[in-house]
């Protein structure tokens, strides 16, 4: 690979890598139930690894009152549809 | 804000100049977090500022080794957990990279950015994150001090455990047919829906050991959080058992006898009890009013979008000893404003505006063996960032009615929530 290239790439990597890492804050509310980085804890189910759309669809099914809930359609509610987009997506990418 | 570039950065910048440099430049920034307090807000900040801004120069100061937790405490009261449960350490802290001083800080020097320890030390800081929990009001309810605590327990800051285990001991030893009694506190104070918790685990306790005994709690309210909820449960599952005594019924303490154990209201009732528990009332704990950041209300007022005090620049302060509009003091509400304060010191320390904020809380309460229930609240600040309020249609109490099923699923989502969020603050 010729310098100039590899140069790009790492430069590529330095600008993607924050954007990856970097957690929506909307979705640090979350993890005090469905635990670090949303892997799951006792009767509460992973978020981590699941995929984004179907995420997505269930937390806008909740906020809309469109899905049964012990407790995740008062939370959805909470949040506009933009925040849970990013919040699934984000989960999604978490290794599960 | 002190920046500095190491040699192997600035090699690396050089090599990458064209195409990173402004990106390079800003990952280059560095600063000293400060953390007081190593409980649900400060533990939180510490942790969260170490995983999200690694640049931090993270340090919490708190003197205790081991930390009891305050929720959960009622199961231990109740005989359904034990101390060792609720109690966590702080290596998981040290290992994100945290340095962890057990001392106490004694001062702060809002000017230059100081604190001092009782050890000696003096530390400077960018930006201190103070989550120093509350000041119980001694004295407030005339013979209540940290002497009769020793009597009549209040098992609301648990310290090393002691005054939770203490209250607990003296149920075990209290006889079948005694009268337990509350004396809980006007708001604000420590996790409003805490007292009728405790109520119903003493009550799941005396029901199952000692049927024959009561519950007297007698309280400076007329209503308070999760009310229906709580008084369905217990007309359910303790039926007889319990008796409320609101403040326009003359449920205001305002006079102890320790060692008579004698709890008086108002209008001069004397009721002795078996077993007492006084919830004092409460304020900021003692540094932060020492540093004049509280106002005439014992608390601290501070900033919306980034929980500053409105008193002094740079100190951000977060937890049970804020004001935080209509948010209760709750260890969820502790742990989302701490991340928040950490984003808002982090994007000040880089020139960066503060990011939008929404703070979230639940707050589940056990009230029976496989019987929780809940609040939910989310607040954002108002538009002009100068209050905080609850996103109205969002959030709200767990319904009411025969609902089992509800019930059972809340017990355990509780349980899933003291494990997820203790491993939050300290894994």
């Amino acid at each position: 690979m010729s310098p100039l290239r590899m140069s790009l790439l790492l430069a590529g990597l330095t600008l993607a890598a924050p954007a990856m890492a970097q957690a929506p804050l909307a979705s640090e509310g979350c993890l005090g139930c469905h635990g670090p980085n949303g892997a799951g804890a006792g009767g509460v189910p992973a978020l981590a690894g699941r995929d984004a759309a179907e995420l997505r669809a269930m937390l806008i099914a909740f906020r809309a009152n469109e899905r049964p809930a012990t407790i995740m359609g008062r939370v959805a509610r909470g949040y506009t549809e933009a925040e849970l987009a990013a919040i699934a997506e984000h989960f999604a990418r978490q290794p599960r | 804000m002190r920046t500095a570039l190491p040699r192997r950065a600035l090699l690396a910048a050089a090599a990458l100049a064209p195409l990173s440099a402004p990106r390079r430049a800003s990952a280059q920034t560095q600063g000293h977090l400060l953390v007081i307090g190593g409980g649900f807000g400060g533990a939180t900040a510490a942790g969260f500022a170490r995983k999200r801004y690694p640049w931090l120069q993270v340090t919490l100061v708190e003197p205790r080794t081991r930390f009891v937790t305050c929720p959960y405490g009622n199961l231990v009261i109740g005989g359904l957990r034990q101390i060792g449960d609720i109690t966590h350490g702080y290596d998981g802290l040290r290992a994100r990279g945290v340095t962890v001083l057990h001392d106490w800080a004694t001062g702060i020097d809002a000017a230059s950015r100081q604190v001092r320890l009782a050890g000696g030390q003096t530390l400077s800081y960018d930006k201190l994150i103070l989550s120093p929990g509350i000041a119980l009001r001694y004295g407030a309810v005339e013979g209540y001090d940290e002497a009769a605590s020793e009597r009549m327990p209040h098992a609301w800051v648990p310290g090393d455990g002691a005054q939770t285990l203490l209250l607990r001991r003296m149920l075990e030893e209290m006889p079948d047919g005694g009268v337990v009694g509350l004396a809980i506190p006007a708001n604000p104070f420590r996790c409003p829906p805490g007292p009728y918790e405790r109520i119903s685990m003493i009550a799941s306790y005396l029901k199952r050991q000692k049927p024959r005994s009561k519950i007297l709690a007698l309280d400076a309210k007329d209503a308070f959080s999760k009310q229906p909820l709580f008084q369905d449960a217990w007309n359910e599952l303790y039926p007889g058992i319990i008796e409320w005594v609101p403040a326009n019924r003359d449920g205001r303490v305002v006079r102890v006898d320790p060692r008579e154990r004698v709890l008086e209201t108002e209008f001069g009732e004397k009721h002795r009890v078996a077993v007492a528990n006084v919830i004092p009332p409460q304020s900021a704990a003692r540094i932060a009013t020492e540093a004049g950041l509280t106002d005439n209300t014992g608390w601290v007022p501070v900033n919306p979008r980034t929980f500053e005090a409105r008193a002094a620049q740079h100190i951000h302060v977060v937890g049970d000893a804020n004001i935080p509009g209509p948010m209760p003091k709750s260890g969820y509400v502790a742990n989302t404003t701490a991340k928040q304060a950490v984003a808002a010191a982090a994007a000040a320390l880089r020139g960066e505006p503060v990011p939008e904020a929404v703070y979230y809380n639940t707050c589940y309460s056990h009230v029976g063996e496989g019987y929780g229930i809940s609040v939910v609240n989310i607040y954002r600040p108002n538009t002009e960032g100068t209050a905080i309020a609850e996103v109205p249609n969002a959030g709200g109490v767990s319904p009411r009615g025969q609902n089992p099923e509800q019930r059972r699923l809340e017990a355990i989502y509780a349980d899933a929530w003291y494990e997820s969020i203790t491993k939050d603050m300290f894994a």
